[in-house]
């Protein structure tokens, strides 16, 4: 693979004028100055001084990325609506969904609702917003079209809200909630718990393709 | 402030300019907004340092009650028995799965102990700067800032037990109070590692000799320090 990222200057003297800023990026990293060309689709551009990767397009990635989001979010309805997992034990059932989880600090104690409400935006809420707010972004650039008013902000809040979208912790937890019962009872999975393992891996994928940088460039064209 | 960043480049703020941090588009400093993507510009985030130590400070309170409160209680019929955050990994250790508990005390107590030390750590450093010291410190705070949020798993753990287990008299498992304050903490150090603006680190300890000749552009990916004086490929 090339880096195409050139440094910018040589001296304060030579600093680029005002007018081509626009072929400029600085690393949001370190604050190097780079020249970075139109690169082709899959190329990548590394920062010299701290090697963040400053744009790597994909071909396709818009379509890609709206496609990915479109299945999780069907994944999450069906997630939040059907039952997570199930445990028997002595002639006893119990069950719970996704919400309950969530739920089950505000029901112990009203002093842990916060919780609740902070594990409700974690596992559910901030990955929806995340996901209807790609959608909303990437979709006229995955159809060829202008992108719709407030693209940018939208965007911008996908991208903020990228750490606090836990939904593959969330899974993980889950998992090891199952290590804990195993002893205890009887597990059963629920179609939630398909649905919401699928998602995870729809999510990871869609990360994974995604870059920021280079969807700005492509949004600010498409303008 | 030193100009030349020892790569034959120059920062954006020594050029008179300043970088989106969102999207990379450069500007004139005198600018406020991106227009590329709607971001706020700022050469440095105003008050990086002090929001750091704040919101790590706050993350450290949090997680002084978290380790002393119960975490989790289980309620049988014969007896109720409560377990703090560490308790409940030895346990899973002892009588359970050693490695999911390994799991679970790594994401628990080694995860946020290491991040209060590694973000001091680095807060620390680039207040003494030296040279060459960036590239570390650097890997150090991208570490923290990826790893921190899976902290957060044990709160997961307990909120799907406390929901799943309710078999009537048999068999309960109720949160304690820690969960609410180690979630809290999580929270909290999260904040402090996205309030470090980067470009700090940089700025304080790679403040190479001007004139470096380092080249850059045929920069090896496989090998993520800058290439040695010697190796430059493509003048600028």
């Amino acid at each position: 693979m090339t880096d195409h990222a050139a440094p910018a200057g040589q001296d304060p003297s030579s600093a680029p004028h005002h007018a081509d800023l626009s072929g400029l990026v600085a690393c949001p990293q370190c604050d190097l100055l780079n020249r970075v060309p139109q690169l082709a689709d899959g190329a990548r551009a590394r920062c010299p001084r701290c090697g963040t990767v400053l744009l790597a397009p994909r071909a396709g990635a818009a379509a890609t990325i709206v496609a990915l989001a479109m299945g999780a979010l069907v994944l999450m309805v069906v997630a939040v609506s059907f039952p997570f997992l199930a445990i028997d034990a002595s002639g006893l059932h119990s069950e719970a969904s996704v919400i309950d989880a969530a739920l089950s600090f505000a029901e112990a104690s009203g002093r842990m609702a916060p919780l609740s409400v902070i594990v409700a935006a974690l596992i559910v809420v901030l990955p929806v917003t995340r996901l209807v707010a790609l959608i909303y972004a990437l979709w006229p650039l995955a159809a060829g079209r202008r992108p719709r008013a407030h693209a940018a902000a939208a965007f911008r809040l996908a991208m903020r809200l990228r750490p606090w979208a836990m939904a593959e912790i969330f899974i993980i937890g889950v998992a090891v909630a199952l290590v804990k019962v195993a002893s205890l009872a009887q597990v059963g999975f629920g179609p939630s718990f398909w649905a919401f393992v699928a998602l995870v891996v729809l999510v990871a994928a869609k990360d994974t393709i995604l870059c920021e940088r280079s969807l700005w460039r492509a949004l600010e064209t498409a303008r | 402030m030193t100009a030349q960043t020892g790569h034959g480049g120059i920062t954006a703020r020594a050029a008179g300019l300043v970088g989106c941090l969102r999207c990379g588009r450069v500007f004139p400093k005198e600018r406020a907004v991106c227009t590329r993507c709607g971001a706020r510009l700022h050469s440095r985030l105003p008050d990086s340092i002090q929001r750091v130590w704040a919101w790590w400070l706050a993350g450290l309170v949090a997680y002084v009650p978290a380790n002393l409160y119960p975490m989790m209680i289980t309620e049988t019929v014969t007896e109720t028995y409560s377990s703090t955050i560490v308790g409940g990994a030895v346990d899973l250790i002892s009588y359970g799965d050693p490695f999911v508990g390994i799991v679970v005390l790594l994401a628990s107590l080694a995860i946020p102990v290491g991040k209060f030390v590694a973000i001091a750590w680095v807060m620390l450093a680039i207040r003494r700067a030296r040279e060459g010291h960036a590239h570390r410190l650097h890997q150090l705070y991208e570490a923290v800032e990826f790893i921190g949020r899976w902290s957060m798993i044990d709160v997961f753990v307990v909120a799907i037990l406390a929901a799943l287990v309710h078999l009537g008299q048999v068999a309960g498992i109720v949160p304690g109070l820690a969960a609410i304050c180690f979630g809290t903490s999580v929270i909290f150090t999260m904040l402090s590692a996205i309030s470090l603006d980067p470009r700090l680190i940089w700025d304080a300890t790679d403040p190479l000799p001007a004139g470096g000749a380092r080249a850059a552009a045929a920069h090896d990916p496989a090998h993520p320090m800058p290439p040695r004086a010697g190796q430059r490929t493509h003048p600028t």
